[in-house]
């Protein structure tokens, strides 16, 4: 068993002819919270979809080398059942409009036709909304639809839904990027307690937010991987001048 | 100067007084004619319809108190047997085209749904003759069933695919990120969350078809009797109007009215419960 529970080893990525990702060689240590920055348009957010496969859903999108979870090879798992392993929480919330808070929070059970028994669910649902600190607030409402939430509560709501599968990395593309500060407060807390139970690779574009969050951060420019490392490291004592300027504000 | 403002922005709220009153005056004159055609078959209709109306069969010429009762349960039959061959096969092929966008097959699905649609619908009623009246040996409900079916299906396909359109590609990778897999993904979230545009679109189409007349002449063809088994003859309120007006008596004229009314009356009935569907099935984002 290697130590890494996700392990990147000249792995790259294309949309048709264009090269997204360029030899990526890149190791994620179980129960941390990296961050993945980088200017608009450098890969980050395609590095994070090939992950949970994602990236395969855009026609003509292809990849190469070796992408591996728990030593397994990404590409030669079934996806539904990698997916299974592995949460996302897109950049805006998309709880399912049709189903109420509950139904959402163990949506992917419902849809996978996983059999629950009612205490099981409420157990499940519970939890989940615990952990993702939206509890307190839906309690008394979970029977009204997702969408009646404020937008930031609709996040939480979507975080609970991928942590109810019990997701081995959870993968955030810029979650916090369409709230409020006073929500992205919450959800950054949020982060800070489910490290002890899950491993997380957050984008971002908020170097503040990387800052004060993450334990490790990556670095893309333009498809590479310019420098990874320990958060503090990387802010304080960048080894490449790209992410000093990036940092400090001179490009991106 | 400021004078000279004041009296421009005067001659601007002429203006756009002036326009308002043109759109209103258009919008008058172009519901005036709806709305006399409506108030004169309802003027001739309502004399017409009272319980025999609705219980009795036609009488032969100079009896009274015939009704159209055989044609309602033909006209309802014909179209419960249409909407069942419709449905499914529209919301499918809907279903197909908003997912595969830009396949080959896709393009000329669509095609040839545009070319169904402009099909003129005795032309419709002929073909079915060829393929299902004769080779069946005789009119029948079914057939025109079929034919009214073949006409449904284009507004149900285009229905399913511009709402399945318009739902964010979010949504489905929301399910595809919890590991649900495609079909279920499809069956499970993007069609429920699109149910009241595609429930819109059936309506619609029925209430489209309720009044063909022209595909029913050569398959249903009409039976002056009740009849409830679908591969004989049957008659519905269309051919009614059809055979009633077009004949010479006084009270098959009044029957005719009679049957006018009640069409629009379940045309008037159709786009209500669109309505309703269309606020209360709302799917908010």
């Amino acid at each position: 068993m290697e130590s890494a529970i996700l392990k990147a080893e000249n792995f790259n990525a294309f949309f048709g002819k264009s090269h997204i990702l360029k030899n990526i060689n890149f190791e994620v240590e179980k129960n941390t919270v990296w961050a993945i920055m980088g200017p608009s348009g450098c890969g980050k957010t395609t590095f994070i979809r090939c992950v949970n496969r994602m990236h395969e859903l855009t026609p003509g999108a292809t990849v190469e080398g070796s992408l591996k979870l728990n030593g397994e090879e990404i590409y030669e798992m079934n996806p539904v059942m990698l997916r299974r392993k592995v949460g996302m929480v897109f950049q805006r919330p998309n709880p399912f409009p049709t189903m109420s808070i509950y139904d959402n929070v163990i949506a992917g059970f419902i849809l996978n036709g996983i059999k629950l028994s009612k205490n099981e669910k409420d157990e499940i649902v519970e939890n989940s909304l615990k952990q993702a600190a939206l509890w307190m607030e839906v309690r008394s409402t979970l029977h009204k639809k997702g969408t009646f939430l404020s937008g930031g509560q609709q996040q939480r709501l979507c975080i609970a839904r991928a942590l109810s599968m019990n997701p081995e990395i959870l993968l955030l593309d810029e979650a916090t990027s369409a709230l409020d500060p006073i929500s992205t407060a919450k959800i950054e807390e949020l982060i800070h307690e489910l490290k002890s139970e899950y491993t997380i690779l957050m984008v971002t574009h908020n170097m503040q937010q990387a800052a004060r969050v993450s334990d490790k951060t990556a670095f893309f420019y333009l498809g590479e991987l310019v420098e990874s490392g320990n958060t503090k490291m990387i802010f304080t004592n960048p080894k490449h001048e790209r992410t000093q300027d990036y940092i400090t504000g001179h490009f991106g | 100067m400021n004078m000279q403002i004041e009296k421009q922005i005067a001659h601007r709220n002429k203006k756009n007084k002036a326009f308002k009153g043109v759109i209103i005056a258009g919008t008058i004159l172009s519901t005036l004619p709806l709305l006399l055609i409506l108030f004169y078959i309802f003027k001739q209709g309502i004399t017409a319809i009272n319980w025999d109306f609705f219980t009795n069969l036609p009488k032969p010429v100079g009896e009274t108190g015939g009704g159209v009762s055989n044609a309602l349960v033909g006209s309802i039959l014909i179209l419960l047997v249409s909407c069942v061959l419709a449905i499914p096969v529209g919301i499918v092929i809907g279903i197909y085209l908003s997912e595969v966008a830009k396949s080959r097959l896709a393009y000329y699905c669509r095609l040839a749904v545009d070319v169904l649609q402009g099909i003129p619908s005795i032309v419709i009623g002929i073909i079915i003759y060829e393929w299902i009246v004769r080779p069946m040996g005789g009119f029948s409900a079914f057939s025109g069933s079929v034919a009214l079916a073949l006409m449904m299906l284009p507004s149900i396909i285009k229905s399913t695919e511009e709402t399945l359109k318009l739902l964010p590609e979010s949504l489905k990778e929301a399910s595809l990120a919890l590991g649900v897999p495609y079909y279920k993904t499809v069956l499970k979230i993007i069609v429920p969350t699109g149910i009241s545009g595609i429930t819109t679109g059936v309506i619609l189409s029925i209430a489209r078809v309720i009044g063909e007349t022209a595909p029913l002449l050569f398959t249903a063809f009409g039976n002056p009797f009740m009849s409830t088994n679908i591969l004989k003859p049957i008659s519905s309120l269309p051919l009614i109007i059809f055979n009633y007006a077009t004949s010479p008596y006084n009270d098959w004229h009044q029957l005719a009215w009679g049957a006018s009314m009640l069409l629009i009356l379940m045309i008037l009935i159709l786009n209500i419960i669109t309505k309703i569907v269309q606020r209360k099935w709302k799917v908010q984002f």
